[in-house]
């Protein structure tokens, strides 16, 4: 296994730092419970009422996720 | 004779935590042997079989279906089991029914109602987990995911996605995060500050974050990177973009980078990109002691000391600390046995690095270099250090933060051992974590002028948080329990007293 290289303050890394210096506006998926904390903090937030996928293949999944399905 | 009922629902779905506390109530039934609610994905389905806990007939169930399975010590328990699990399901089904307005059924559904959103929080079963960070991160968001059970390979095609998308993919096994302020996972409510932190391990972030917080110091980001990041595979790609970012970032006076001690080529990675900053470090490699860092950082081997550096140097002491003879004189001679049960893997870890600087052997199930791993024909003499947040005893069961209720029943058994005399425990509160950590378990132990061994704690987190620092203190001092100001300063004590124990032999 190789390493990468590819390090450094890079434009993806700057563009990282949004994150820190932006309002933080989650989507949670999975556990209720995180939305709700974040709710009771008056953080904005959305909750996906999510449900394991028809299609149960990950690999099937993965390129439907890939494909914006 | 045993007897084993599963009831499937089908078309029905519920989120893990909320079917392991409905679990958690069925199993503690009356001739219940085991009993798990779980939605019948292959993963899951193999778990239960494992536990003798599938039946022939729930072998169809689909990722969509939920699995009531319930073993008890004959058909009239198991039935009466299922039926409270099935009235526990419809009750917590109509709470949320209630409490919830209308919500998207997809990540892209998400993104069209709620515009600006920058972070997903995705927290589904593993085997979904991959599928739904390639989708958040392919939509240009961050991400923190808190699933474990995602293979190497997916988390280094999604970091290196992440990465070239501009985007933090935090984790996957991402406990907690606290990003501009914002608690997420299982985090602490710390003030705002000028410290950032960059962690492999969750509970790692938590100890720092708070020490600090207690200690006058504020956090501006806590960024979790998931515990492999530092593997020579993924070659920290996450802490790396995340010291960029928070080298950039005003807010930030002084970093500090904590994980288990990564490979030494990822070491000499995060090194040379930290030589590169224009800001201070402390480098804290869990347990390595020696290593050459760059001239703007610090080397040092555990959180506290961590914290303490980050503090300049301000050192956190513990007044009122009891005298280990005077403990000692409480303790049966022979009772030398030192057991600890951490529902932080990291304060696990952390207790081994003490115990192997001063020398005591000790076994841990997940050993740190140069400690023995428990298990196998073992003396019962033998000192144990137990990370109870590991699969072995997560399965079907919440994490302990969650639900200390296996926590408790093996400190009250510890207290039991003939052997024992030094029991050390964690509460880790905050967001997440269970409502009271210390209720329960100071309920079942025996009064404290009965009690053969010497039970020692610390609790992470703050008084901000909803179960306060220092009420679930002040709970456990007055059970008898000795607090310490921190986990390293528990683990001192504790040996220190095995020490006094070990000296009175005749």
């Amino acid at each position: 296994m190789t390493i990468s290289t590819e390090r450094g303050d890079t434009a993806p890394s700057r563009a990282a730092y949004r994150l820190l210096s932006s309002e933080i506006r989650v989507i949670n998926i999975g556990l209720r419970q995180f939305a709700a904390n974040l709710e009771a903090r008056k953080v904005p937030v959305i909750n996906v009422d999510w449900s394991p996928p028809a299609v149960s293949d990950p690999k099937i999944g993965k390129l439907l996720a890939k494909l914006g399905g | 004779m045993a007897a084993l009922v599963n009831r499937v629902r089908h078309a029905f779905y519920m989120d893990s935590v909320a079917l392991m506390r409905i679990s958690a109530k069925v199993s503690s039934a009356a001739g219940v042997k085991a009993a798990a609610l779980m939605i019948g994905s292959t993963a899951n389905k193999n778990l239960l079989r494992n536990a003798d806990l599938l039946h022939a007939d729930s072998e169809d169930a689909g990722a969509n279906d939920l699995i009531v399975a319930v073993r008890a010590d004959d058909d009239g328990a198991a039935v009466e089991a299922v039926k409270t699990a099935e009235t526990l399901l419809d009750a917590a089904g109509a709470n949320v029914g209630k409490a919830s307005e209308w919500q998207p059924k997809s990540l892209e559904s998400a993104i069209r109602e709620f515009p600006g959103a920058n972070l997903a929080l995705i927290s589904v079963p593993g085997e979904f987990a991959a599928v739904e960070a390639h989708r958040a991160i392919n939509n240009g968001l961050n991400v923190l995911l808190f699933s474990d059970n995602v293979p190497l390979a997916e988390e280094i095609e999604l970091k290196k996605e992440a990465r070239s998308r501009g985007v933090l993919m935090m984790g996957p096994d991402c406990g907690t995060a606290i990003v501009g302020g914002v608690p997420l996972g299982f985090a602490n409510a710390v003030p705002a500050g000028g410290i950032g932190i960059v962690a492999a391990s969750g509970t790692g972030l938590q100890e720092v974050s708070t020490l600090l917080a207690r200690n006058g110091e504020g956090i501006s980001h806590g960024i979790g990177v998931g515990g492999r990041d530092l593997k020579q595979a993924v070659g920290g790609i996450t802490m790396l973009m995340a010291i960029d970012a928070l080298d950039r970032d005003p807010a930030t006076r002084h970093i500090v980078v904590i994980s288990k001690p990564p490979e030494p080529a990822v070491a000499k990675l995060i090194l040379d990109r930290v030589e590169k900053s224009p800001k201070t470090f402390t480098i804290c490699f869990l347990g390595v002691d020696q290593l050459e860092v760059p001239r703007n950082a610090s080397l040092v081997g555990d959180l506290r000391s961590a914290a303490e550096h980050a503090l300049a140097g301000k050192g956190i002491g513990w007044t009122g600390r009891p005298d280990p003879l005077a403990l000692a004189a409480r303790i049966e001679p022979g009772r030398e046995r030192l057991q600890g049960f951490f529902s932080g893997g990291t304060l696990c870890a952390e207790t081994q690095v003490f115990c192997k600087r001063a020398g005591l052997a000790v076994a841990s199930n997940v050993p740190i270099p140069g400690v023995e791993k428990a298990g196998g024909a073992r003396p019962d003499k033998a000192h144990l250090l137990l990370d109870l947040g590991e699969d072995e005893f997560t399965v079907g069961r919440p994490h302990p933060m969650i639900d200390p209720a296996l926590r408790d029943r093996m400190v009250i058994e510890a207290c039991d051992d003939a052997n024992t005399g030094v029991i050390l425990l964690d509460a880790v509160i905050g967001f997440g974590a269970a409502a009271n950590p210390a209720e329960a378990l100071i309920a079942q132990l025996p009064p404290a002028n009965a009690r053969k061994a010497v039970l020692i704690a610390s609790v992470c987190g703050t008084d901000a948080d909803p179960q306060s620092y220092s009420r679930q203190r002040q709970e456990l001092s007055d059970a008898g329990i000795v607090v310490a100001p921190s986990n390293a300063h528990a683990a001192e004590i504790a040996i220190a007293l095995v020490a006094a124990i070990r000296a009175k032999r005749p």
